[in-house]
């Protein structure tokens, strides 16, 4: 197994790379099948280095053998393997469901495929990568795939919205570059590895300048609240197997970067001000997404808003692991991954959910989805388990996600944030609500409904009952994101 | 202070001063082009710290100019990228600004 | 945005710039030294310049990926020209004699400086990319004279044109990883210049595709919009 583990860290990014380019080379609207192969190894890949990483901790990885800093170090740790896991469990369903879902409505299949496949290598080489200049061609790899796939079906809103994602993306890596340049011109290298040691409580300005340009790069693309602006109009307006992979994996690339750094390298420089920040604005992005999700008209800008809203939880690590006790700080690492995972498979869940029933309707009011009830239960169900998970209810892996946090604030005497924790659940429900109330009611004039192929209906149940399974066998997960 | 004023050095100034310029300029100004432009020149003012801090103890630094050159390729990836979604958001409607934010409206 | 707002951006930028200024000019030495370790493993790279050694042996892995970063470009603005079908217009357009003869005069020495700029680059400046480079402005060249006529959507032979520089650096990746014992991009000691003068080549020829494929996939010049 130990091989196995280890040649898996290479192939989960050069398998992507591959299928890719084959991709291309197949021409306009070719590749699904490839892709669907490519996932489903790239799947039993992550199963097995996640395995060996339980049996043997964090295994390195020297590209080109020179090892750093000469040369590029890959690691893989607990953290890196979850977040690799929750990728490819995302990634695979997905891509069916594109491939259903662009039989019906192929504007915008031209070059899905090639820029989902890069979109997908680029994420696994992130959360691979211990080097920070390697880490900034990836996060610019995933910010102009995902651009790419937000203008993919053209028109005025998405083209609107892929520039102002572009140019935001952008600042944030420009950001993110000046903090490397200033690291390196400090300590003159970029390996995580050698950088860590070096970095003490009383580093030159500079290092605190680095660390301030890089979470301030990661806040632009995790869409943190006061940063979100580019996020709704970008996700909810692209067809909807983009918008899923958008909502459920790319905003988590960033934010694991924070996590990384904040754990890592920064961890002598970080602030108890700044975390308290950092969870602030993680508790005015729940309160404002949620309220905005209220007040949407169009089913896909709701669960777009939703997004904004959840990723407020994940910035509650920050004060919850900055100078607090040991069991705190663990509760709070290991409820914050949880909510990572299950936001993935809950959003992506939504989204196909509804991007399901605004094909079948043609539409995408919430006030004239009356009558989905009778003619979309399955759909309306996975919509509905989705939201179990993303309100914080038992058994499912938000609740768990939740108990952990507020395990974590007791522990460390920080009430405030549940408060937090429950007045969001709270607010999830309404905006949830909302939508099945509408569902539910019976119209009398006979709405057209288009048939669909099962595939479009059955992946959102399946991603929606992964979300209740994770909460009920997390203990797997949980042993794996200790492993650092 | 324990440093000498090398060329290098005063380069690395000059990119912290462009780059601070560069994102006062993406984030004010409101036609594309002027927004593209002001990103390149926050690009390379953060190149020019990179390999200027790198190099300011006088001695040549392969690997500085190795990423810069990489980095330069994927500004001009992202430049591209820009300008082609500029120029069809021009064809579609006429107009090379971003409407103003006001997304929660 | 409002001359408030813009008024504040600035004032938050200059503060910004100037505490740069204020840090760098605190920096202590160095606590790496990686220049040393540059020429200590020169020998081994294959190649006798260090920045070439750098971006294509030690750090190979980081060039790899802004290809396909390139590329991913590349298919950004495919997608949105796609949408907007595009295709070459009937009939002939004028002929600009002055910059044809020209550009028949001048291509064939770009293409001579890019083959010679590649093959310097594993002693002196030069390499792969700047040799792209030359091409690519070939292309636009060839194209702006109207011999070349611009691109709606790559043909084959055009994809494959632009993907063999990246697929060959991906199967000298892909390769040593397939054994045990080595990893990625580990290139064997003996084969590493050739496999390096290999790999450029490749990117040579898709760098200049990819980049002249940029301006030609979005030129309007002898193409017509289907309404």
């Amino acid at each position: 197994m130990h091989d196995l583990s280890l040649h898996a860290i290479a192939w989960l990014i050069l398998l992507p790379l591959a299928w890719a380019s084959a991709a291309f080379l197949l021409g306009p609207g070719r590749g699904a099948g490839l892709a669907v192969i490519g996932l489903a190894l790239q799947l039993l890949l992550a199963i097995s280095l996640a395995v060996g990483v339980v049996d043997q901790g964090p295994l390195a990885y020297q590209v080109g053998g020179w090892g750093a800093p000469l040369g590029i170090d890959l690691l893989a740790d607990g953290l890196s393997s979850v977040m690799l896991l929750l990728t490819q469990v995302v990634a695979l369903p997905l891509a069916l469901y594109a491939h259903a879902y662009f039989s019906q409505n192929p504007k915008g299949v031209t070059w899905f495929w090639p820029l989902v496949g890069y979109l997908v290598a680029a994420m696994n080489a992130l959360f691979l990568s211990a080097d920070a200049f390697n880490i900034y061609v990836t996060l610019e790899l995933v910010g102009l795939a995902a651009v790419g796939l937000v203008a993919v079906a053209g028109g005025v809103g998405p083209v609107t919205a892929a520039l102002r994602y572009l140019l935001t993306t952008l600042l944030g890596s420009g950001a993110y570059l000046l903090g490397v340049a200033l690291l390196y011109g400090t300590y003159g290298t970029v390996s995580l590895e050698v950088l860590g040691p070096l970095i003490a409580e009383q580093a030159p300005l500079a290092v605190a300048m680095a660390g301030a340009l890089m979470l301030f790069g990661m806040l632009l693309k995790t869409a943190l609240f006061p940063f979100h602006f580019w996020l709704p109009p970008a996700h909810g307006g692209a067809p909807a197997p983009v918008s899923a992979i958008l909502s459920a994996l790319v905003i988590k690339a960033s934010f694991y970067l924070v996590v990384r750094f904040w754990l890592s390298i920064f961890e002598p420089l970080t602030d108890y001000a700044v975390a308290q920040l950092l969870g602030l604005f993680g508790a005015g992005a729940v309160l404002w997404g949620s309220l905005q999700a209220l007040q949407q008209t169009r089913l896909k800008m709701l669960v777009a808003y939703s997004t904004v809203a959840q990723v407020g939880y994940l910035f509650l690590l920050f004060p919850l692991v900055t100078g607090t006790p040991e069991a705190a700080a663990n509760s709070a690492v290991q409820g914050v991954i949880m909510q990572a995972l299950a936001h993935g498979l809950a959003k992506a869940a939504m989204f196909t959910a509804a991007g399901a029933m605004v094909l079948s309707m043609e539409r995408d009011d919430i006030s004239r989805l009356g009558g989905l009830s009778s003619h979309m239960p399955q759909s309306l169900f996975a919509f509905g388990l989705a939201g179990v998970t993303l309100m914080g209810l038992p058994p499912s892996a938000g609740f768990l996600a939740k108990w952990l946090l507020i395990d974590a604030a007791i522990h460390s005497g920080q009430w405030g944030w549940i408060v937090m924790l429950i007045a969001g659940g709270l607010l999830t429900a309404a905006y949830v609500f909302k939508v099945l109330r509408q569902a539910f009611l019976q119209v009398e004039q006979d709405a057209h409904y288009r048939p669909l192929p099962r595939m479009l209906e059955w992946v959102p149940l399946v991603l929606a009952l992964a979300s209740l399974a994770l909460g009920v066998r997390a203990s797997e997960i949980i042993l794996l994101t200790g492993v650092r | 202070m324990t440093l000498t004023l090398t060329p290098s050095l005063v380069y690395a100034l000059t990119g912290a001063l462009l780059f601070a310029i560069g994102v006062a300029g993406l984030i004010v100004r409101t036609h594309l082009l002027r927004k593209i432009l002001a990103f390149n020149v926050m690009g390379s003012g953060a190149f020019m710290v990179l390999v200027g801090l790198g190099q300011r103890a006088g001695i040549s630094d392969p690997v500085p100019q190795a990423m810069v050159l990489t980095g330069i390729v994927v500004a001009v990836a992202a430049t591209a990228l820009a300008l082609a979604l500029s120029r069809h958001l021009l064809l579609l409607t006429g107009n090379m600004h971003l409407p103003e934010n006001d997304p929660d409206a | 945005m409002t001359a408030m707002r813009a008024l504040l951006v600035i004032l938050l930028c200059s503060a910004f710039g100037a505490a740069l200024v204020y840090a760098i000019l605190q920096l202590p030495p160095q606590a790496v030294d990686l220049p040393q370790q540059v020429s200590a493993n020169i020998d081994e790279s294959g190649v006798a310049h260090p920045v070439t050694a750098v971006l294509l042996n030690f750090r190979g892995y980081d060039t790899m990926l802004e290809v396909a970063v390139l590329l991913l470009a590349l298919l950004g603005v495919l997608a949105g020209t796609s949408v907007e079908k595009r295709r070459r217009a009937a009939g002939e357009r004028p002929t600009l004699p002055l910059l044809r003869g020209f550009t028949r005069l001048i291509v064939p020495l770009m293409v001579l400086v890019a083959g010679y700029l590649l093959w310097a680059g594993s002693s002196m400046p030069g390499g792969a990319f700047q040799a792209g480079a030359v091409v690519a402005g070939a292309g636009v060249l060839l194209h702006l004279a109207r011999l070349l006529p611009a691109w709606a959507t790559p043909n084959l032979m055009q994809r494959w044109g632009l993907a063999i520089g990246f697929l060959v650096f991906l199967a000298f990746a892909a390769l040593p990883a397939l054994q045990d014992g080595s990893t990625m991009l580990q290139y064997p000691l003996a084969w590493a210049g050739a496999l390096i003068l290999l790999i450029e080549a490749g990117l040579t020829l898709s760098l200049g595709l990819l980049l002249a494929g940029l301006f030609l996939c979005l030129s309007d010049d002898g193409m017509e919009f289907e309404k």
